[in-house]
């Protein structure tokens, strides 16, 4: 039940790089049009991406919008979308503008370069997303890794080259890995096309082999314990408008990968696997909650509150039930949602300040109550607070954790607790108290263009927290199959020997 | 045209070279010498390039033997030979500005590399013990003297006779390989030495496995794989800068051709004897190209250490021993000579004012100063580094993919990490020109780029960043035509 036949995944995902060109050609002082270019873009791709949406047919749990065409020999121009990857999409579309606003002041040099490269970060994210091909999908994968690392290099703080450079070699490292366990996939399936490979049969030796090549990049990725360390580093080295895509959609092609290719094509590996996966999970959940707490800069709290956070996702993707798995996913969306947020919150008053010590604020409910607010609003959001996405998404998880495992969920849900800890402790140490600080006497609150930022974050947040069902019912299709196909891989496997 | 033309057919890429380098040879003699007749001349060997290229590309396939079977021209031979003449060609239109602006521009220049190429040519083409020898000579000797092209120049010198010395000690060794080969097969035609390696107890012959190891080790010295690299540093660092882009490329590619002809056409039959070896000067280059790169800080050093690295991927491919392995070979050969020439353009353009620089920190704020050449740097740092959807990553992708296939498990993933150690020393060029702040003052300043430099950067931009992606020419893309031309050109080489 498609809409019509045009090539609307292709439509969106390289309108950004359109804008990318137009961008190139301008005048290199001509930062305000780059800008207004970029914004223009930004909003018109996320207003093409909303048909993708409303389109959707939600009982079909195959791939939509499909779109074929040759490529080099056997690889294929394959897009497509479905319930599981579609809402990836809407919130890089989403999430765009916004990060673009968010550089508006605060990036002043090479504006041309940065919105470029922005730019063609939406196209590769996108096509992440859409890629019904094991090497298309690589292809937009791997390229993420460009821009973002000159992003984070150029544009970042102090230590960017030393973030930079981490971040690009961890996620290669992983990635080239997954490379060769695509070849082997090409060669035992014949065909890089990644809906037939999911109904082809691996052996059960080798999907062993091959799930850890690509656990090697998607754990990377997410991150999950003990492969984080890069993003802490990326993320506080990183601008605004980076941390944001980084938070918000980069580490969400690690789930999204398991829930691609780990799950349908490796399902008994998956089994296998799972103890490990709930093992660091829960390490991920509780430890990284705990250096959360010991933080000294807003950023790096943030980050490790997403590696916590990542944790749950992680957690409910391998319980293999539909509960776990939707609530994987809509952690993800709120966690795109939240930490975008968050970090646009950071950004806000770093702007002002110029530094990300906490102990540098305090008070500020004093002279920034929209700001308070806000910030509120999100890092209740963060802590799970039900009424706010965040809740919908650690409540799925975990009540698909404890069908699956009832220790991993006890466990688990000491990460509850401890987020509270650390996002209420930020909170008051930020906000609340007396304004003492000098420095801080002559800060303003936020702005017509700050407000108009979180103003959507703000409702999505409030929307999906009281009403989730706009997510859940596009997922519900397609993941009620991922898990019935997977438990029948598991009897078929249990059955033969 | 006579009859001993026609049935010269093959070989007429070759004549043409050779004719070509003769008469503007006499051109050059009889002429006053001025640097615009060395101009002229330069040209006119592009010329003769391109019309080489164009007899070559028009000259039908099928089964075409020469000389008694000492020459033999297939879809192999005409894919490499192509390769040959572009990137010979390119380094020759790099040259004169080089040259000009360091005093060395002489019509010599284009003679020896247009008898350099004609060696290359013959050396694809060889199918004897006898044709190999006599046509490697032919390049060598010419490309010796290239090297130390800058006579007054210590460095080139000391790089012309280190090449030397060290490429008559390869030269040996591969002589003395042969004359064992030929001891104990009693053939020098390769099919002859195929028959006698396909026979039953050849792995066990351990006189035909020695003279196997000598040739080995002889073409390894030229496609510098560890750990018979120790001169590439060197030669490429002392050599005049067009030298250096033309020694990265055509003769690798040449060599590699070589190489590949030998160990499936000749002794195919013995594969997992030489597949060993093959496998362990693969991981060997890789390792060592990626490792000992990371300490330079001369750009043509790096690019050295860089090219050993890219010939340990290329060894991937032959190492599978494949249809599939070979097809991979050459899309990466193709690939690696347009980041080759990028590169080496770029490099080309770093001369100030006060001559030209080399290291690595002189490229500091290139994005600022000079944009188009910070951003050919970074696209051709980013493809060396296999990056997708740049050219480089499909020369990777494919030279890995056969490896996989033949199961080859350790040399893949050795392999991989290698790569990733390598992207380190790419992308640290990319943040010293995009991070780090230039020096100021207008005599840091490079100056302004050439026009031939800067098509040849256009260029391979054009075809490393859209070469591969959908954008239809004709029918398909171009990275579709390689691979298509490619996988035929292979499967010529396993009939």
């Amino acid at each position: 039940m498609n809409v019509s036949n045009t090539p609307i995944l292709s439509f969106v995902t390289f309108l950004p790089l359109l804008g990318a060109a137009f961008i190139a050609m301008l005048h290199n002082d001509a930062k305000g049009n780059a800008r207004w270019i970029a914004l223009w873009t930004t909003l018109l791709t996320f207003l093409i991406s909303i048909p993708i949406w409303t389109g959707f047919d939600k009982s079909n749990a195959g791939f939509q919008f499909v779109e074929n065409a040759a490529w080099l020999g056997t690889i294929k121009y394959k897009m497509g979308v479905d319930g599981i990857s579609m809402l990836f999409v809407i919130l890089t579309t989403f999430l765009m503008p916004l990060c673009i606003l968010a550089s508006w002041e605060s990036v002043q040099e090479r504006v041309k370069e940065y919105m470029i490269a922005f730019l063609v970060l939406e196209t590769l994210m996108l096509g992440v997303f859409c890629a019904l091909d094991l090497i298309l999908f690589y292809l937009f994968f791997e390229a993420v890794l460009i821009p973002m690392f000159l992003i984070i290099g150029i544009w970042g703080g102090k230590r960017r080259i030393y973030a930079s450079f981490k971040f690009f070699l961890y996620t290669l490292l992983g990635s080239v890995l997954m490379l060769l366990a695509m070849m082997a996939m090409y060669w035992q399936g014949g065909t890089t096309d990644i809906p037939t490979l999911m109904s082809t049969k691996f052996p059960v030796q080798m999907q062993s082999w091959l799930w850890l090549a690509f656990f090697a990049s998607f754990a990377v990725k997410m991150p999950m314990w003990p492969v984080h360390t890069w993003l802490p580093d990326a993320h506080v080295e990183a601008p605004t408008a980076g941390s944001v895509v980084l938070a918000a959609i980069l580490l969400k092609m690690g789930g999204y990968g398991f829930l691609r290719f780990s799950l349908p094509m490796l399902p008994v590996a998956s089994h296998d696997f799972a103890p490990l996966i709930f093992a660091l999970s829960t390490v991920a959940i509780i430890y990284t909650s705990l250096v959360a707490l010991a933080q000294e800069d807003v950023k790096k709290l943030i980050a490790y509150s997403s590696v916590a956070h990542m944790g749950y996702v992680t957690m409910g993707i391998f319980t293999f039930t539909v509960q776990g798995i939707d609530g994987a996913i809509f952690q993800m969306l709120s966690h795109g949602i939240v930490s975008a947020a968050l970090f646009l919150c950071v950004g806000v008053v770093y702007d002002r300040m110029h530094t990300r010590e906490i102990s540098a604020y305090g008070g500020l409910v004093n002279r920034m109550p929209i700001y308070a607010f806000t910030l509120m609003i999100f890092t209740m959001a963060n802590v799970g607070l039900p009424g706010t996405s965040g809740f919908v998404g650690e409540f799925l998880t975990l009540l698909g954790a404890f069908q699956a495992n009832t220790w991993v969920a006890f466990l688990a849900t000491f990460g509850v607790i401890l987020s509270a800890a650390y996002a209420l402790y930020l909170y008051r140490r930020m906000i609340f108290g007396e304004l003492v600080k000098p420095s801080l006497q002559a800060i303003t609150d936020m702005g017509p263009r700050e407000i108009g930022i979180m103003a959507p974050l703000v409702a999505l947040t409030i929307l999906f927290g009281i009403y989730p069902a706009p997510i859940l019912d596009v997922t519900r299709a397609s993941v009620k199959n991922l898990v019935a196909t997977y438990q029948s891989a598991i009897k078929t496997a249990e059955a033969k020997p | 045209m006579p009859r001993y033309l026609v049935e010269l057919a093959p070989l007429h890429s070759e004549l043409i070279l050779i004719i070509g380098a003769m008469v503007l040879l006499l051109w050059g003699a009889f002429r006053p010498e001025t640097e615009r007749q060395a101009d002229i001349i330069s040209w006119a060997a592009i010329g003769v390039l391109a019309l080489a290229g164009i007899v070559l590309a028009r000259q039908p396939l099928g089964n075409n033997t020469l000389f008694d079977g000492s020459f033999r021209f297939d879809a192999f031979a005409r894919y490499v030979k192509m390769i040959v003449i572009i990137s010979s060609a390119g380094a020759l239109l790099l040259a004169p500005n080089d040259a000009r602006r360091g005093k060395y521009l002489k019509f010599e220049y284009a003679v020896l590399l247009l008898l350099a190429t004609a060696g290359m040519l013959m050396m694809i083409s060889a199918n004897d013990l006898i044709s190999l020898y006599l046509s490697l000579e032919l390049q060598s000797l010419a490309l010796y003297v290239l090297a130390a092209f800058k006579r007054d120049d210590v460095r080139s010198s000391e790089a012309g006779l280190k090449y030397f010395v060290l490429g008559a000690l390869s030269s040996g060794m591969l002589l003395y390989g042969a004359s064992l080969v030929y001891g104990f097969t009693g053939a020098t035609n390769f099919n002859d030495i195929a028959a006698v390696a396909l026979t039953k107890g050849a792995g066990q012959n351990i006189g035909l496995i020695f003279g196997l190891v000598f040739l080995m080790v002889g073409l390894a010295f030229k496609i510098s794989a560890v750990p018979f690299h120790m001169w590439t540093p060197d030669v490429y660092e002392g050599a005049p800068t067009p030298v250096t882009a033309l020694f990265a490329a055509a003769p690798k590619a040449a060599a590699f051709a070589l190489l590949t002809r030998v160990m499936i056409t000749a002794f195919g039959g013995i594969k997992p004897q030489w597949q060993q070896i093959i496998i362990f000067l693969s991981i060997a280059s890789m390792v060592l190209g990626a490792v000992a790169a990371i300490g330079q800080t001369n750009v043509k050093r790096l690019l050295a250490y860089s090219s050993i690295g890219n010939m340990g991927f290329v060894l991937v491919g032959l190492a599978a021993a494949s249809p599939e392995g070979i097809e991979g070979v050459l899309i990466y050969l193709a690939t690696y000579l347009v980041m080759t020439l990028g590169a080496f353009a770029v490099v080309l353009c770093m001369r100030r004012r006060s001559g030209p620089v080399e290291e690595i920190a002189d490229l500091a704020g290139l994005a600022t100063t000079n944009p188009g050449m910070a951003a050919t740097m970074a696209i051709m740092m980013f493809s060396l580094a296999g990056i997708p959807p740049l050219a480089g990553f499909w020369g990777k992708y494919y030279v890995f993919l056969a490896a996989v296939k033949a199961d080859l498990w350790p040399l893949a993933i050795i392999g991989v990490v290698a790569s990733v150690v390598g992207a380190f020393y790419y992308i640290r060029i990319v943040i010293v020109m995009y991070v780090n702040d230039a020096k100021s003052g207008a005599e840091n300043r490079f100056m302004r780029v050439p026009l031939r430099e800067s098509t040849v950067m256009a260029l391979a931009c054009l075809i490393t960043l859209l070469g591969f992606l959908p954008f239809p020419l004709r029918n398909g893309s171009l990275g579709d035509w390689i691979i298509a031309t490619a996988s035929a050109a292979a499967r010529s080489l396993f009939g």
